[in-house]
C-alpha cells in the first residue's frame, strides 16, 4: 500500500513520534522516562550538542 | 546470572501472519509475541545494563544510541504495520519479565481494546510545510551602497518587511493546506515545528502535523498532498508515512477535536 517512495526516515520525524507519541505505560523501569518533560529536556540537550558539532546551515551558502 | 528485561514495542490483536524470521529488535534480539487475555504484546529481551533507569537516562542524551534504538523500535513497529494495526508504545517501555508484561496488559486491557478499535485499518501520515531559505542574493553593486545611515536603515526595514510577508504567506498556505487535509482525516495532531539544526533540513518549518487516515482513503490523501506541492513558490511540502498511529496512541487521543471545522457540528 506504500504509495510514497521509501526514503530513510529522518531521525527527527521518528523522535516526534517515538518520544512524544505512542502509548505511555508506566513500565517497571520507565517510571520517569515516560515523562514528556524529561524527554523534552533531553531533546534540548541534543539540539545544543548538534548545534555545537554542525556548522550553521547558512554558512554553507557563503 | 545476567538477566534481561522485556522491551515492549506494541500491543496488537492476535494476527495470523508470522513476523519475518530475520526481524531484529532493539539490541539485536528477535521480537516475540506474548499472548495474554486476547491481546498480543510484541516484546524482545534487552540487557538490564542498558535499560535500567540510570543507564536509560544517560542513553537518552546520547544521540547515536537514541537513533539506533529509535530505528530498531520503528523497524519492529513497521513490520507489524504490514500485518496488522499495532498500537505502538512509547520508546523504551521496559518490564522486568513476562509476568510483569502480562500484569500491564491486564491493567490496561480496556484502554488497549478501545484504542485498537479506534485505530483499526488506519495509518498516520506526516505533513510538513517549510518556508524555503532565501536564495543567496547577489551583493549589491557599488553604486547601490547606501549613501547614508538613513538609507541603510530604510533598506533593512524593507528587507525585514519582505521577510515578514513571506512568513505570513507561508502560514496562510500551511493553514489552508491543513484545513483541506483535516477534512479528509479522522483525526489530527500538531507536532511542534522542527528545529532546522536538528533536522538538517533547509528552511523554516511552519507546519508539522500528523493525520490519521484509513488505509482505504490513503491514496487519495497522498494525491492531495502531492498536488499542493507546486501550488506555492518558495514553500516546500513534505509527506512522510505511512506510519503506525504513534501520534494517536497517547493519553490525549480523542480529547482534541480535529481542526478545520467545516463538519457543521
Amino acid at each position: 500500500m506504500t504509495v510514497v517512495e521509501r526514503r530513510e526516515i529522518a531521525l527527527v520525524d521518528l523522535l516526534d513520534r517515538l518520544l512524544a507519541g505512542g502509548v505511555v505505560i508506566t513500565g517497571d523501569i520507565t517510571l520517569r522516562i515516560a515523562d514528556v518533560d524529561l524527554v523534552r529536556i533531553d531533546l534540548n540537550a541534543l539540539i545544543s550538542s548538534v548545534n555545537a558539532q554542525v556548522p550553521s546551515p547558512f554558512e554553507e551558502l557563503l | 546470572m545476567t538477566t534481561g528485561l522485556r522491551y515492549v514495542y506494541a500491543v496488537c490483536r492476535p494476527f495470523g501472519t508470522p513476523l519475518q524470521a530475520q526481524l531484529r529488535g532493539v539490541g539485536g534480539a528477535p521480537p516475540a509475541l506474548l499472548h495474554h487475555h486476547g491481546l498480543v504484546a510484541v516484546v524482545s529481551t534487552v540487557p538490564e545494563a542498558d535499560f535500567c533507569e540510570s543507564a536509560l537516562k544517560a542513553h537518552l542524551e546520547d544521540l547515536d544510541w537514541l537513533a539506533t534504538t529509535a530505528r530498531a523500535h520503528q523497524g519492529v513497529v513497521d513490520a507489524l504495520t504490514t500485518v496488522t494495526t499495532p498500537l505502538p508504545l512509547r520508546l523504551a517501555t521496559v518490564f522486568r519479565d513476562d509476568s510483569a508484561v502480562r500484569m500491564m496488559i491486564e491493567a490496561r486491557e480496556e484502554d488497549f481494546r478501545g484504542l485498537l478499535d479506534r485505530l483499526h485499518g488506519r495509518v498516520e501520515w506526516g505533513v510538513k510545510v517549510y518556508l524555503e531559505p532565501e536564495p543567496a542574493e547577489p551583493e549589491p553593486a557599488e553604486a547601490a551602497r547606501p549613501a547614508s545611515g538613513r538609507d541603510y536603515l530604510r533598506r533593512r526595514r524593507l528587507q525585514s518587511h519582505a521577510q515578514e510577508e513571506k512568513w505570513q504567506r507561508a502560514e496562510r498556505f500551511a493553514h489552508s493546506l491543513h484545513e483541506r487535509l483535516a477534512e479528509r482525516a479522522e483525526d489530527v495532531r500538531m507536532h511542534p515545528p522542527q528545529n532546522s539544526a536538528l533536522s538538517g533540513t533547509p528552511g523554516q518549518n511552519v507546519l508539522n502535523a500528523a493525520y490519521l487516515v484509513s488505509r482505504a482513503h490513503s491514496e487519495e490523501f497522498v494525491e492531495l498532498v502531492d498536488r499542493t506541492k507546486d501550488e506555492a513558490p518558495g514553500i516546500r511540502v513534505e509527506l512522510t508515512g505511512p506510519w503506525a498511529a504513534y501520534s494517536f496512541s497517547g493519553e490525549a487521543s480523542g480529547a482534541e477535536p480535529a481542526v478545520g471545522s467545516g463538519e457543521g457540528r
